[in-house]
């Protein structure tokens, strides 16, 4: 065939011999060959650990995040009945680039669960061709000479063979995915560390660098909508700078004083 | 004649499939020359789809060589246009 699967066999066949002509007697090529097989089985299970470790380290970094989602929105809540706005909205843009993370962390650790399964399903086939080749190989040895041999082992070992190089092939493509959901693990990590989802009440009132960051990221109107929405709740209605005003509670007018007046409870 | 998609396994199909896959498998490869990145998901898909549903699945337990052998079924045009010729994790 000279379409895809023409290129395709030919790697492979290639692949096959290279692996068939690096020993000369037949039955030393049989025990060569099985020796591959194991040390790939041997990769195959690394290749899994390595996917259930990457997983692991992202559900990790998905906890945490959904912990920092629940404080910001507590600390938007608290900011917000002590008059803070400004405090409140950095709180809120914090958790909007926090949630737009876990929403892909969501969708990496389902690619790399898919990834484990496949890989699991590979090892089990691969298991059970090492199993077959095993005994194959056993009966060669013991009822054929060495001019019939050579044709059983060559077909017992391209069947195998074929199934280690596509096993090889399924596990380079899963582990470089793997790799590339690492670095971007690495990424939030650092934003992490760099106090992007940290705590706000240890925050000054100056607007720093991450601040700048978040704002650019997060959705400014996603922002203004929970904002109003939380206001909306905490004030008792839609209207909330109105009613504020004629419930004599903080109003537009005190911004200067937020801090100590704010810290009146606005009860309508 | 026995193919095999990879990553997914081996299929026996009847010699009569055998000119409509070359058709299909030579259009993929048209695809891909050309750059097409739609043509080569549509023949390519179709080639896919003739061999899982004219094809019966080999068993695990068979131990031999396929006649022909097609990349994985999520492979990107780039990677057909490389060959597939990565090193992958054959030790040695």
């Amino acid at each position: 065939m000279p379409g895809l699967s023409g290129r395709m066999s030919t790697v492979v066949k290639a692949k096959i011999s290279k692996l068939l002509d690096r020993a000369e007697d037949p039955s030393e090529t049989l025990e060569y060959s099985y020796q591959k097989q194991i040390e790939l089985l041997q990769n195959v299970k690394k290749g899994i650990a390595d996917v259930v470790t990457s997983k692991k380290r992202l559900q990790l970094q998905e906890e945490k995040l959904q912990q920092q989602v629940v404080k910001l929105d507590t600390q938007a809540r608290q900011a917000l009945s002590a008059g803070n706005e400004e405090l409140a909205r950095t709180a809120l843009e914090r958790k909007n680039v926090a949630q737009t993370e876990l929403q892909s962390l969501d969708g990496q650790i389902a690619q790399l669960e898919q990834q484990q399964e496949q890989m699991t399903a590979s090892e089990q086939k691969l298991r059970t061709k090492i199993e077959q080749f095993r005994s194959k190989k056993e009966v060669i040895k013991a009822q054929y000479s060495a001019a019939e041999a050579q044709v059983r082992i060559s077909e017992a070992a391209t069947g195998v063979g074929e199934e280690m190089a596509d096993v090889g092939l399924a596990m380079q493509r899963a582990l470089d995915k793997t790799e590339n959901m690492k670095a971007r693990a690495d990424a939030v990590g650092e934003l992490e560390a760099s106090g992007a989802f940290e705590d706000l009440t240890a925050l000054g009132s100056g607007e720093d660098d991450i601040d700048r960051q978040l704002k650019q990221l997060s959705s400014t109107s996603e922002v203004d909508n929970e904002l109003a929405k939380m206001k909306a709740e905490l004030g008792g209605g839609s209207t909330p700078a109105g009613q504020l005003g004629a419930g004599g509670a903080p109003a537009e007018g005190a911004e200067g004083a937020k801090g100590s007046e704010g810290a009146k409870e606005a009860t309508p | 004649m026995i193919i095999r998609i990879s990553s997914e396994g081996q299929y026996e199909l009847d010699e009569s499939d055998v000119p409509a896959l070359n058709e299909l498998d030579n259009a993929a490869v048209a695809a891909v020359e050309a750059g097409d990145e739609e043509a080569f998901r549509t023949t390519f898909g179709q080639l896919l789809e003739l061999i899982r549903t004219e094809g019966t699945l080999v068993g695990d337990d068979h131990l031999g060589g396929s006649d022909a052998i097609l990349p994985p079924p999520d492979s990107s045009l780039a990677e057909a246009k490389a060959g597939f010729n990565g090193e992958g994790l054959i030790p040695g």
